[in-house]
């Protein structure tokens, strides 16, 4: 009897659990043609530009040239395809699921949007990398902290406050290198204050990580109001890293100018995940960190020091900061303008949990936010007809849904945000 | 040894020995300044490294201090010198100058001309304008740190309240003030309410952690409002602001042109005792608080631990709703860009100066509306930006939140006394 009830309740939560992703996917599926099927006339082309404009260095490729009513029409039928499958039988994971269908509803409005028209897709992808290169600095920061059981919240302040020193230190030495170098210890600095305040003070940490962002920028426009704004040839232009292109693999079609040629800040942080990555997961130090992120009382029996783990870690993710916020000034514009971080550090924090805690998660969730970041300048290019500000506010409520856990539970570190108290 | 001691030197005689659970109750005086003590002088020490800061920042000190070993008297006046504008300057521009007042009072008794006098007062009233956004906004991040929760969208709730009322003050036309101005701020409130019950049940139900999506919808509302001012809700003209609200929806003033001081004031601190009553005297508040000091206790008890965490972050959000009515229906009249301009970073300040409680909550509410208010006539009359003012707050929160930082500065040794939590980690 017992396990009769068992098994029909278990049965219930089955057919609801494949239920419920089927369904979404033909709304989905539908939501694509409602939004983007609808209206169009046939014969009209999208022109996908593969080679980068003006770029010699690579080996052309031809445009993609599309017709827009039949790939929209397909793209509604894989989609709707896909969550028939799904009630049928079920696709076991939900992650590859979620991907395609986010793609399928990309392709199709970047289709609809282009219409009648021709977008550089090369270039829009090279973009979307660049914009995603603070926000991927900033996930890694966080990646970092948080995976030692500290929160910070502070990588926005760091960020702002380290682009100032990297500007103001390279303008007056007129060396990129030196502001850089200027950027990562001020971002040490402000994260070794932080994790004071938070180890040794015992500070909450949501708190600690709020008043340095005040305190930053704060600081930092008053600096720019008082000396920045007079001074601009002696504190304020610095010139911005040239982009460099690696000899031979930027001639690889598409991926080439899109991987293979940016400024050092770029392929940097692309060194900085795949090292960040190995690091934390196949050496001692990772090991320990994620102990004591985990059950720091128990890594505190088996002799590690949970104190010196997590400040080292926070001053780790304060270098990285510390480049993220070189990139907004040295890396991007050449000047310092009051708030220019715009919420990057927190969006990172965002990708950092999209990314479930992990690096090269948390890298392809800031891709994405960078592409949504690149596409709505483009949009504005396209001159569709969704106003520029609800499209600014799309990589926001992005991040709220993923939040939410509608693409599964992510899973922070247990013993995130709490203090530890060595008994 | 009890009547004759000092608070000081009990607190040393009894040091460690006393916990908190002891029958040695301290008495009602010491224990207001035992509270006072901290936050007092985390303002206090706030301010003094905001003066280092503006004296190393300054450039006829730095060049005075070029020359220290040739003229030292020279440095040290013009270090005092810099101080004693700044500050000055914050305290005329805050309160207004006192030779002024005494002028206006005299001006006004000989010749009946109140011109001058109100002119005097000004600053005075111009900070107490100031300080009722701060009220309710602290209120805000007050109610919900009693809750174990951190509303930091404060910032966008205030918007979204602010263009709200001010929707339902221009668009109403020909309405008596008594339905125009409370249907006003009703409308402010539900839309500050919505605001931030929206993180609220996005942490009840999918615990995910309220900061990221308050930061995400103060985002998503300064782009909304982006769109409003510049579409929609746009004067006719080719600046991105609201119309004038009607006269019937506007707080009333006490004072002529060109003071702005109005009843939102009154309605501020009505309303803070309002929230001092739901807290303290009500068993709703009663839940608030258990769930804030030990959801699972909370929630062993009996208390439905997700609907207060929405109702809380609801409530939170109407209260920043308010605040932004009340800075448009009695001070500015409409709404433009850039109209919040840091509000809620600074409630979180005053929440966390107040202690949580709504009657520190206004204390600290006045000393940070004050200091505004002078902040912007310093600098006009002294040069030095206004963000210094973030940066003593800054400082303030630090030293509030890490007691022990002043604690040590100052060498105090305080009882011991249970730690505030004020929020929890990611995900709970």
């Amino acid at each position: 009897m017992a396990t009769q009830i068992v098994q029909q309740n278990w049965k219930k939560s089955y057919t609801r659990a494949r239920l419920v992703p089927g369904l979404l996917l033909i709304g989905a599926g539908l939501l694509i043609l409602l939004l983007f099927g609808l209206r169009l006339e046939s014969g009209q082309q999208a022109t996908f530009g593969l080679t980068p404009i003006g770029d010699t260095n690579v080996v052309p490729v031809p445009d993609l040239v599309l017709s827009v009513q039949p790939a929209i029409y397909i793209l509604v039928i894989i989609t709707v395809f896909l969550g028939a499958w799904q009630l049928a039988r079920g696709i076991r994971s939900t992650g590859a699921l979620i991907g395609i269908v986010a793609f399928c509803f990309v392709a199709a409005f970047l289709i609809w949007a282009t219409k009648g028209q021709s977008m550089n897709l090369v270039g829009m992808l090279n973009t979307s990398l660049v914009r995603a290169t603070p926000i991927a600095l900033a996930a890694l920061c966080g990646v970092i902290c948080e995976r030692s059981a500290v929160v910070n919240i502070a990588i926005e302040g760091i960020m702002l406050m380290s682009a100032q020193a990297a500007v103001v230190a390279a303008t007056l030495t007129h060396n990129l290198y030196i502001g850089l170098l200027a950027a990562i210890l001020m971002g040490s600095i402000v994260s070794a204050l932080h994790a004071v305040l938070v180890i040794r003070f015992k500070v909450d940490q949501i708190i600690s990580g709020v008043a340095i962002n005040i305190f930053g920028t704060g600081a930092t426009s008053f600096i720019a109001s008082r000396f920045l704004e007079k001074n601009i040839d002696l504190l304020n232009n610095s010139g911005i890293f040239p982009i460099v292109s690696i000899p031979l693999l930027s001639k690889i079609p598409i991926l080439g100018p899109v991987l293979f040629e940016n400024t050092p800040i770029v392929y940097l942080t692309i060194f900085l995940v795949i090292a960040l990555y190995v690091l934390l997961f196949y050496t001692p130090w990772g090991l320990r960190t994620r102990a004591v992120g985990e059950h720091p009382k128990a890594a505190d029996t088996l002799g590690i020091n949970v104190y010196l783990t997590r400040y080292v870690n926070v001053i780790l993710g304060g270098v990285i900061a510390g480049i993220g916020g070189a990139y907004f000034t040295i890396g991007s514009v050449g000047r310092f303008d009051q708030i220019m971080t715009a919420g990057k550090g927190f969006i990172g924090l965002a990708a950092m949990i999209f990314g479930n805690y992990h690096p090269v998660g948390a890298f392809a969730a800031s891709l994405i936010f960078g592409f949504a970041d690149s596409l709505q300048v483009k949009m504005q290019i396209l001159r569709i007809p969704i106003p520029t500000e609800f499209l600014q506010m799309a990589p926001y409520i992005v991040t709220m849904i993923v939040l939410a856990g509608v693409v599964g539970r992510v899973h922070p570190p247990a013993a995130d945000g709490q203090p530890y108290e060595k008994q | 040894m009890k009547g004759r001691t000092t608070p000081k030197n009990a607190a040393q005689a009894a040091g460690p020995k006393m916990a908190p659970e002891s029958s040695n109750k301290p008495s009602f005086s010491r224990k207001i300044i035992q509270t006072l003590l901290i936050p007092v002088l985390a303002v206090f020490t706030g301010l003094v490294i905001g003066a280092v800061v503006i004296v190393i920042t300054d450039a006829t000190v730095i060049a005075a201090y070029r020359n220290f070993f040739h003229a030292p008297l020279e440095a040290l006046l013009a270090t005092g010198q810099a101080i004693i504008t700044a500050y000055g300057a914050l305290f005329s521009g805050s309160l207004g100058s006192p030779v002024e007042i005494y002028q206006g009072i005299v001006a006004y008794f000989t010749t009946g001309d109140g011109k001058p006098l109100l002119l005097a007062i000004y600053p005075f009233t111009e900070s107490l304008a100031t300080v009722t956004p701060y009220i309710f906004a602290g209120l805000a991040v007050a109610l919900a740190f009693k809750c174990g929760l951190f509303n930091i969208g404060a910032e966008g709730q205030f918007f979204m309240g602010a263009l709200a009322s001010a929707f339902v003050g221009y668009s109403l036309k020909g309405v008596p003030w008594f339905i125009h101005l409370p249907l006003a701020l009703l409308a402010g409130a539900l839309a500050g309410a919505i605001w931030g019950a929206i993180p609220g049940y996005l942490k009840a139900v999918a615990g995910a952690h309220e900061v990221v999506n308050c930061i995400m919808m103060n985002y998503v509302a300064f782009r909304l409002s982006d769109w409003l001012l510049n579409g929609p809700m746009k004067a006719p003209g080719y600046r991105p602001l609201t119309p004038v609200i009607q006269a019937s929806a506007m707080l009333p003033r006490f004072f002529p042109e060109p003071l702005r001081f109005n009843w939102g004031f009154i309605l501020a601190l009505a309303v803070a005792g309002l929230v001092y009553w739901l807290l303290f005297k009500t068993t709703l508040g009663m839940e608030i608080r258990a769930v804030g000091s030990n959801p699972d206790g909370a929630r062993y008890a009996g208390i439905n631990v997700v609907r207060n965490f929405v109702m809380v972050m609801a409530m939170s959000g109407a209260l920043a709703g308010l605040a932004g009515a009340s800075q448009v229906l009695g001070i500015d009249h409409w709404v433009g860009q850039g109209f919040s301009a840091g509000y809620g970073f600074d409630s979180i300040a005053v929440a966390m100066l107040g202690q949580s409680h709504p009657f520190g909550v206004v204390l600290a509410a006045l000393l940070f509306g004050t200091l505004r208010s002078g902040a912007t006539r310093m600098q006009s009359m002294a040069g030095i930006p206004i963000d210094i003012i973030s940066i003593i707050q800054g400082l303030v929160i630090i030293f509030v939140a890490a007691p022990a930082v002043i604690r040590w500065i100052y060498r105090i040794r305080v009882a011991r006394t249970e730690a505030t939590v004020l929020t929890r980690g990611w995900g709970k």
